[in-house]
């Protein structure tokens, strides 16, 4: 039973992840008074996508194809050790937060060497940018989840859940440091501005596009897909790790359509900030992106040693 | 029986140098053989043409790594042999001063590291007969190099063996040495010459500490043998200053910031099977020297040793990545990741020793398991990064990244091989680099459990620098990975360039990369098979490490952590194929070969890729204060009024800082002190004479 919630909550979080871009995308729209697409764009053009027959470039090799299968494939796994609408799944104790942190490198790295497969001067520059990016991310990331490990005294996902869970709403300073960093590491890490611009193709704004310039068809579908996940995977990790209230701790179905119906709301509601942020913010210079990172990085060391500091029980 | 394998393993070793030596031009076991077959050559020339003069020497070149070989398997089995029985052996060999006997023991913490030094020695002796062959018609001979590489394993196994302080010094001196030759072995190079000298004159010096190190402990017990020195009753002064001694010459073998210097020019002036040796193996035992003085033969472990720990394996973990981003010859990139990797694993070491002094004895196993397993994991990918480079030195002769490109299509299963080194170093999920880091981060977690609160704040600081180093880590490797196998070649040899013939080039590396694989999926058993080292150390064996079953890890309790890599493969490789087979097999849809898009530029040139150079540059302007850069860029102008750049010329080069911090001055000051001394030499003969009058008179006047 546990397992098999575990795989449906997984296969939910791949099919809902192109609706929640189809989501930002329209209140985007409707903030900068553009007439917006239809929720359901995104699979339209997934679908299309999927149609279409790939186009391998001479100088690629093997690496060009099967970094779009390794990617998607770390971003699933990446998926199904994140609770979305239940704790207490099995799949938690396969893979704790550091692993996830892992998964998300594992998919990095073979993009990355992707974009570099062909040798395009696009392809480099945007294999290098990600590459400075995340080095500086990453550990921000990692140091918001310690913060959350340390008090929660786990890595495990399901166990921290429950343990904000149980210990109600109590403003810890550290957990508002750590969401701080986190928030921030979520904008860069998913491509979104002010750090990056998923919609231009522009040799100034890129950096995940210029990796994946080369690819087509199925494997672009793959690739657009893995990271539609991946942004509504960090979406989850901040409504569940923050703002738990709502998630499922036992599998009957009410409490599990519950949990949807709660994580839906959050997720949408993240979504508008996300929207509200990206339409008030402009793109920053690849080198302002260092300070942007840094405060992040800062924001998260502040969280663990405020909650070494301030918080810990002795 | 275990210390029996040992002594064969080491015996081999021996047998190999000697194999070597007598297999040069004029060695006896060529002339033996020169004179065999001139007594026989009339009865057997037509029967049995065995020994032409090629046959000949692929059997000079292939003894003595066969011998390794025998040498590395014993040594894999002595030590397999030694954390099973979870016993000590010792033996007294007759040898040394008439009253100090040599003391042999192997104990499952020696047998660990013969494990770790056995495994490359392995994959070395594939791939040496190979790789050497090019040097059989160069200058120097192969027989010097053979009997280095010899002595050199020789010397390491017996460091592992040493019971006494004596023996130990003799061995650790046999293996500087002769890695200095080994160094020095191309020497018609000056950069050679130096950086062997470097190598020589930094091993002394951490030697000397070593030394007097040990005479700290010999001076309160008055025995050199390593049982009376673990009963010593020290006072914390003269502990500390052991300690510190220990630090430093261990610590300069190992390459830690700053006494790292040596690292980077030694390992790409030695032939790459020894680089894979020295930098795989070598700084492996003197981790192992550090293990056993601090942990061993120290009565007594203080939190402020630990920290001193931390905060130096956290310096050289980030130093060295950042270093290493920037080098553009492969293999001074590979050492300054070794500077890294051994960071890392004084991290481990040091929150092991702050957990330990602060009684968490589980918490301490468990930093000490996690230092050790980084340790054998560093040696398994590191070997096989650096085999890996050999291999394209042999095929291409190119140290430099900037004139590579494209080797995955020349060179496709050397590229596959060099792709699970690269994962593994890069600590990705289902690979070996990845476990000990993560039991390197749940030991930092638990620093909540400490009661001093600066302690419990530098530990979770440490582990931030750890978490930059392994994200910094993956940049440089796929950086290395991206810019030499992938895109297309920046030089036409390179583009002309051939898989490796020779199979044994290929099963040294890919046996490393099995072991790496294998050890990244199923790490249990290695974890459990390192119980009776812990508790010979610790006194304790992790409890709930295997509490889930063999195909997780669970380093302190499940709820706490788990982490099953297994599982973790399984479902990379189930999604992935399910992904294929829907997309791929499915419709049928057989992807097209086209020219790239690269945005309708067209007109793709390998010059107008990103360099590694390039690659690395938003890194170096954001640690801008880590480095010692020096920029010029020349131009050439004509035409009326200097408008038109007809040339320009750009250079670029990164120094390290601790060079002009710390080695500089102290030459200069050294010179200084040499120019000082020197001005007794007048050369005039008057001076030498009033020297020995004044010499006499003084000497007069003491004995009366």
């Amino acid at each position: 039973m546990a397992w098999l919630v575990a795989i449906f909550q997984t296969l939910l979080f791949i099919a809902l992840a192109p609706l929640l871009s189809g989501w930002i995308k329209r209140v985007k729209c409707r903030l900068q008074n553009r007439k917006a697409p239809s929720l359901f764009q995104p699979y339209r053009d997934l679908r299309k996508l999927y149609r279409k027959r790939p186009i391998m470039p001479y100088p690629a090799s093997w690496i060009f194809r099967a970094a779009p299968y390794i990617v998607f494939a770390s971003t699933v796994l990446a998926a199904a050790t994140v609770p979305l609408v239940a704790i207490h799944l099995p799949t938690a104790r396969i893979a704790d937060v550091i692993v996830l942190v892992g998964f998300f490198a594992l998919g990095r790295t073979f993009l990355v060497l992707a974009g570099m497969d062909i040798g395009t001067a696009f392809g480099g520059m945007g294999s290098s940018r990600e590459m400075t990016i995340s080095s500086l991310a990453e550990p921000a990331m990692l140091m918001a989840v310690f913060t959350l490990a340390m008090s929660a005294h786990t890595t495990n996902l399901s166990q921290a859940v429950s343990f904000v869970l149980d210990s109600g709403l109590v403003l810890r300073p550290s957990f508002v440091f750590a969401m701080g960093g986190l928030i921030l590491v979520t904008i860069a890490e998913t491509g979104r501005i002010p750090v990056d611009n998923p919609a231009t193709h522009l040799e100034l704004t890129m950096i995940h596009e210029a990796m994946i310039l080369e690819y087509s068809g199925r494997w672009l579908a793959l690739i657009e897909w893995a990271s539609q996940i991946k942004l509504m995977l960090y979406g989850v990790l901040i409504a569940n790790i923050f703002f738990p209230w709502g998630i499922a701790q036992t599998f009957t179905p009410d409490a599990l359509g519950f949990g949807l119906a709660m994580i839906a709301l959050k997720l949408a509601v993240l979504a508008v900030v996300l929207a509200f942020s990206e339409v008030l913010f402009a793109k920053m210079r690849i080198f302002r992106v260092q300070e942007y990172l840094s405060f992040a990085y800062l924001l998260s060391v502040l969280g663990l040693l405020s909650h070494i500091i301030l918080e810990a029980v002795r | 029986m275990s210390l029996f394998l040992a002594a064969i393993s080491v015996l081999a070793s021996l047998l190999s140098g000697l194999a070597a030596l007598s297999a040069g031009p004029n060695g006896l076991l060529r002339r033996g053989i020169r004179a065999w077959g001139q007594a026989f050559s009339s009865h057997y020339a037509r029967v049995n043409p065995s020994l032409t003069p090629g046959r000949f020497s692929r059997l000079a070149r292939t003894i003595p790594f066969a011998l390794l070989g025998v040498s590395g398997g014993f040594a894999v089995l002595a030590g397999l042999l030694a954390l099973h029985d979870n016993s000590t052996r010792t033996a007294v060999l007759p040898f040394g001063l008439p009253w100090l006997n040599w003391h042999l023991a192997l104990d499952p913490l020696a047998g660990f590291f013969f494990c770790v030094l056995g495994i490359p020695l392995i994959a070395v002796s594939l791939f040496g007969p190979g790789y050497v062959r090019e040097f059989e018609h160069g200058k120097h001979p192969l027989s010097v190099l053979g009997l280095f590489t010899g002595l050199f394993v020789a010397g390491m196994e017996l460091v592992l063996l040493a019971d006494d302080a004596l023996l130990f010094m003799i061995a650790w001196e046999l293996m500087s040495v002769a890695s200095y030759f080994l160094v020095a072995y191309q020497h018609e190079n000056p950069t050679n010459r130096r950086a062997a000298f470097l190598y020589l004159l930094m091993a002394e010096i951490g030697a000397i500490a070593i030394i007097l190190a040990f005479g700290v402990l010999a001076g309160f017990t008055g025995e050199l043998t390593f049982g009376a020195f673990r009963g010593a009753v020290l006072n914390p002064l003269w502990a500390s200053v052991a300690f510190v001694l220990a630090l430093t010459g261990f610590g300069m073998k190992a390459g830690l910031v700053p006494l790292h210097t040596w690292l980077p020019e030694a390992h790409p002036a030695a032939p790459s099977h020894v680089s894979a040796l020295m930098s795989g193996v070598m700084l492996k035992i003197a981790i192992y020297g550090f293990i056993r003085f601090a942990f061993d033969l120290l009565p007594s472990l203080f939190w402020q040793w630990g920290v001193l720990v931390l905060l130096i394996g956290s310096a050289s973990a980030v130093l060295g990545i950042l270093y290493a981003l920037q080098q553009q010859n492969l293999k001074r990139l590979l050492a300054y990741s070794s500077v890294e990797n051994v960071g890392i694993i004084f991290t481990a070491l040091g929150l092991a020793l702050i957990f330990q002094s602060s009684g968490q004895l589980q918490l301490g196993t468990l930093g000490l398991v996690a230092g050790l397993l980084h340790g054998l994991n560093h040696a398994l990918f590191k070997s096989l990064l650096f085999l890996g480079a050999g291999a394209i030195l042999h095929q291409t002769h190119e140290h430099s990244l900037e004139n590579m490109g494209g080797l995955v299509h020349r060179m496709p299963k050397l590229a596959a091989l060099f792709l699970v080194g690269t994962l593994s170093i890069a600590a990705l999920p289902p690979f070996n680099g990845f476990v000990s880091e993560w039991l390197i981060f749940q030991t930092a977690l638990q620093a909540g459990s400490i009661q001093s609160g600066i302690l419990r704040s530098l530990i979770p600081t440490a582990s931030a620098v750890l978490a930059l180093t392994s994200a910094l880590a993956a940049a440089c490797f796929v950086k290395v990975y991206g810019v030499a196998f992938l895109g297309l070649p920046r030089s036409r040899h390179i583009a002309r360039t051939r898989e490796i013939r020779h199979p044994g080039m290929l099963a040294g590396p890919a046996l490393l990369a099995a072991c790496c694989v294998l050890f990244g999926v199923f790490p249990m058993p290695l974890i459990n098979a390192l119980g009776p080292l812990t508790q010979s150390l610790t006194g304790f064996v992790l409890p709930n490490i295997s509490v889930l079953g063999w195909l997780w890890l669970t380093p302190v309790s499940p709820d706490v952590a788990a982490y099953s890599p297994a599982l973790v493969t399984l479902g990379i490789v189930a999604v992935g194929w399910l992904c294929y087979y829907l997309l791929y097999r499915r419709t049928g849809l057989e992807p097209r070969r086209a020219e790239p898009w690269d945005c309708g530029f067209g007109g793709l040139t390998p010059r107008t890729q990103y360099t590694s150079g390039a690659f690395s540059m938003p890194i170096r302007r954001i640690f801008e204060p880590v480095f010692d850069t020096r920029e010029t860029v020349e131009e050439q102008r004509e035409g009326p009024a200097n408008t038109r750049i007809t040339r320009l010329r750009y250079q670029f080069q990164v120094f390290d800082r601790a060079w002009v911090a710390l080695y500089e001055p102290s030459g200069r000051a050294v010179t200084r002190l040499a120019r000082w001394v020197g001005r007794l030499q007048t050369g005039n003969i008057r001076t030498y004479l009033a020297y020995s009058f004044c010499t006499l008179i003084v000497l007069l006047w003491v004995v009366s």
